[in-house]
């Protein structure tokens, strides 16, 4: 599924990275601990969170990901923005929920390709190494 | 490790917002060195968990980044607390961060597991009230 694709299913604005939104992206992961979203180590692009500070972004760069969703209406201060600019990573913001975030994209087929151990919804692949 | 070589970072334990810059500098080494992602993605994960851990806990400290054509070394060395109960302290889930780092998005005691996890070996030398010292080792070959 392309970047493009995860925004228009989620109704988001896209605060940067538009020159992204053709890359292709096989799962996703939603988390507001990001202990967690760094012990589940797969290919995936995007993170889902309601968390907000930039600790998010530096968890994203350290786990190769390329694009993140502020669900609940957030708006992420212009600091975040922009260090993720700098960093090549995409923004995203949606007035979703979490569940509903995930559930329409797992709908729309995001991370079905995948099936077995990893899950859509935070769940780290415990056994990964 | 003679021919080591060696990167020093401090890790500024006054700002919660700086926490992983140290991890983020040592990735870009790391990709300009040409070492394979996947050993670097490892890396970056154990030593930003170290990372945080030490601003969390320790009110900051060095870390040190040691590389050979065989191996490289993360040493993230503080004078904190120490860990009262290592044991404890490397099952997943136990945690003794406050609320408030919670709320920041860690404190979910998955530091020191991500750490082994996510390392070759792993090396901790605590003593409380004196400091922790932990060795992160990467075979490359």
């Amino acid at each position: 599924m392309k970047i493009s694709e995860v925004a228009r299913i989620l109704n988001a604005n896209v605060m940067t990275g538009e020159d992204k939104l053709d890359m292709e992206i096989h799962s996703a992961c939603g988390s507001d601990m990001m202990s967690d979203v760094l012990a589940y180590v797969k290919d995936q692009g995007v993170l889902l969170t309601g968390l907000m500070n930039v600790q998010v972004i530096r968890t994203l760069l350290m786990m190769d990901m390329n694009c993140v969703v502020f669900i609940r209406g957030k708006v992420p201060p212009q600091g975040i923005v922009e260090f993720a600019e700098e960093n090549g990573v995409v923004v995203l913001q949606t007035a979703l929920p979490m569940f509903e975030s995930c559930g329409r994209l797992y709908a729309a087929g995001l991370g079905k390709a995948e099936e077995g151990a990893e899950g859509i919804n935070g769940e780290y692949g415990a056994d990964d190494e | 490790m003679s021919e080591a070589l060696h990167y020093h970072f401090d890790v500024d334990g006054a700002s919660f917002a700086n926490a992983g810059k140290a991890s983020v500098e040592t990735k870009k080494l790391l990709r300009q060195l040409g070492v394979p992602p996947e050993i670097i993605r490892r890396i970056s994960v154990a030593m930003y968990e170290g990372e945080i851990n030490m601003v969390i806990h320790a009110h900051g400290g060095d870390a040190d980044v040691y590389i050979t054509p065989e191996t490289i070394l993360i040493t993230l060395k503080d004078v904190g607390p120490g860990i009262r109960n290592v044991e404890e302290a490397m099952k997943e889930g136990f945690s003794t961060a406050p609320e408030n780092i919670r709320a920041l998005g860690f404190g979910a005691g998955m530091g020191l597991p991500n750490m082994k996890r996510y390392s070759d070996d792993m090396h901790i030398d605590t003593r409380v009230g004196v400091g922790t010292t932990i060795e992160l080792w990467y075979h490359l070959t």
